[in-house]
């Protein structure tokens, strides 16, 4: 049986311009998004920023109403039957908001146990087994504003968890966590799945849903470009090569040069703070290395590496086609 | 959610905003400062008047003025700060009616404002000579309390905009002073128009003034008491269903997050 259900879910928001000719806009967010979640599953929803994930988490968490469409958790219907979708559910976003950061972390624990009638007798023994699962015991009598980034997230997990949802909702949780802390949040979403708990996962950091989901869906502009398993994603680019380079000053022109080779599949080009990385994906056996090189011109060209194509490859290819059509 | 779980539910949201609101030593500060103010309007008014008997009386007033301000900008602000914070969302979220959300926050709001009238009447009592007597010091118990729900009540209406609008505060700065009128703080209602009485009698501030006054300085607070309650509940009631018709319309139009 499913537990998170889509079916065509649609959201567009209004906008205005001008002040004294105003003019309405509508965007459409989301486009018609379908999937289905099933028990004990860990589904990661992938995509760049804007693409839609967050309005389709907030669709299924009953803080939008879809435009368009319907979706279900645990059979229960999110625009008409709030409350029980919402008893059934814990919601963790990503950030360093959603807490009273004036307060303790015992204290905002406590205020939500009440909000979701965790009752007092269990209350502390809850709280206690949250605490320990997300590595904060000890620091509970702390003022949040004294927490690291990484804690705040973790300690939103915690709040996640009080009433042990079966159901869980994580909107970006690591971004902005350092690696350490990032890693410590993996391991805590990893043992949530293992208990048994249904997750949805929204992330742009593709080793980690490679690392944690059992499928991915990819969505761009408001749709689903491709859903599967990791394995099945990267199978779509098992038959090419990565050539991955480290440069300075590559410049668009030069992008649109290498898209031209021909066995050039995709061309990405990713600003670091250390300088820019330059991933040309190709048929496999093409041996393309200084035909790219010779294309950019000016540009300091740093390591240069071939590779296998990751999960991160899939996801370039499937945003890329999709884009284009 | 069982029955029992909803006063403590209530409870605790009453005492983590209180505490929360007591935390942030700037607004602290000014409740107990801005009532230097509050307290010399009082004192000047009635002794330009030639009504010294009266300082007390004009105290409460000006001291239920700050607890209105108070009441009315801590609620909006209130919603505010937990839109800014992200912490909206998440009440929303949670499954219990989100009146019973909203309902300790403004409580907590008018408890807060409950300084701003000790302030105003310690102030008024040390620079101004303000006589300090209570009457019926059980009846006073009683009437700080109702006072505090009629209030938390009316102000749980104010807020319930701020759950559809991310900018209300236009709203709340509006209706700051006509209420404070309307109430007779300062100025008796029978010194206005006529047609503001029927307003005055709507409007728990009104209600509350009266049973402090009449607890500290004398006379039959009960009725006022009950005045104060009787609204409160009537407030609920509204406030429950604009907050609900607010909600579905936040969750339509996007408006619950910052964007």
């Amino acid at each position: 049986m499913s537990v998170i259900e889509a079916d065509g879910l649609r959201r567009s928001y209004r906008t205005s311009t001008g002040v004294l000719r105003r003019r309405t806009h509508e965007i459409e967010a989301v486009r018609g998004v379908s999937f289905t979640i099933d028990k004990g599953e860990l589904f990661g929803l992938l995509g760049p920023n804007g693409a839609g994930k967050t309005t389709t988490i907030k669709m299924l968490t009953t803080l939008l109403l879809p435009t368009a469409g319907t979706g279900r958790v645990l059979g229960y219907d999110v625009a008409t039957e709030t409350a029980r979708v919402r008893a059934s559910i814990g919601y963790v976003f990503g950030g360093d908001r959603g807490l009273y950061e004036r307060l303790n972390a015992l204290d905002n624990l406590r205020y939500f146990a009440d909000l979701y009638a965790v009752e007092p007798r269990i209350q502390r023994k809850r709280i206690a087994e949250v605490l320990d699962i997300v590595g904060l015991s000890g620091r509970e009598r702390e003022r949040v504003e004294g927490y690291s980034r990484g804690m705040r997230q973790r300690l939103h997990i915690a709040r996640g968890l009080l009433h042990d949802p079966p159901v869980i909702f994580l909107d970006e949780p690591t971004i902005g966590v350092d690696p350490v802390g990032s890693r410590e949040l993996r391991t805590t979403i990893a043992a949530l799945s293992a208990a048994g708990k249904t997750i949805l996962l929204t992330t742009h950091y593709m080793f980690e849903a490679d690392a944690l989901c059992d499928r991915v869906g990819i969505i761009a502009k408001g749709q689903l470009l491709a859903q599967g398993s990791p394995a099945e994603l990267k199978a779509r680019v098992a038959d090419r090569t990565v050539v991955e380079i480290e440069a300075h000053a590559v410049t668009a022109d030069a992008v649109e040069k290498l898209r031209r080779i021909p066995g050039v599949v995709a061309v990405t080009l990713d600003e670091r703070d250390d300088g820019q990385l330059l991933r040309v994906q190709s048929a496999s056996g093409l041996e393309l290395t200084q035909t790219i090189l010779a294309r950019l011109g000016d540009a300091r060209v740093g390591r240069i590496a071939t590779r296998e194509p990751t999960l991160e490859d899939a996801y370039v290819d499937v945003v890329t086609q999709g884009t284009r059509s | 959610m069982s029955r029992a779980a909803v006063p403590r539910m209530l409870l605790r949201g009453w005492a983590i905003q209180v505490k929360d609101s007591s935390s942030f030593g700037f607004f602290i500060m000014s409740s107990l400062i801005e009532p230097v103010i509050f307290a010399a309007i009082a004192a000047y008014m009635f002794r330009a008047g030639n009504r010294p008997d009266a300082l007390l009386y004009a105290a409460i007033g000006a001291g239920m003025l700050g607890v209105w301000i108070v009441t009315l900008i801590g609620s909006g602000q209130a919603l505010t700060f937990l839109r800014h914070a992200g912490i909206l969302e998440l009440l929303i979220v949670a499954p219990v009616p989100f009146v019973l959300v909203l309902a300790p926050i403004t409580l907590a709001a008018a408890t807060v404002g409950m300084y701003s009238l000790a302030a105003t009447l310690v102030w008024g009592w040390l620079l101004f000579d303000v006589p300090l007597g209570v009457e019926h010091p059980w009846l006073l118990l009683a009437s700080v309390p109702a006072t505090v729900i009629g209030l938390g009540m009316l102000g749980m209406l104010m807020a319930s905009v701020f759950v559809l609008f991310r900018h209300a505060n236009a709203l709340t700065n509006m209706l700051g002073y006509p209420v404070w009128l309307a109430s007779g703080f300062l100025v008796p209602v029978s010194l206005l128009p006529d047609w503001v009485r029927p307003v005055s009698w709507l409007l728990p501030t009104t209600w509350g003034a009266e049973a402090i006054r009449t607890s500290m300085i004398g006379g039959h607070p009960l009725p006022a008491i009950g005045a104060c309650l009787g609204l409160a509940i009537g407030y609920f009631a509204l406030a429950a269903l604009t907050v609900r018709h607010f909600e579905r319309l936040a969750r339509q139009r996007a408006s619950l997050a910052l964007a």
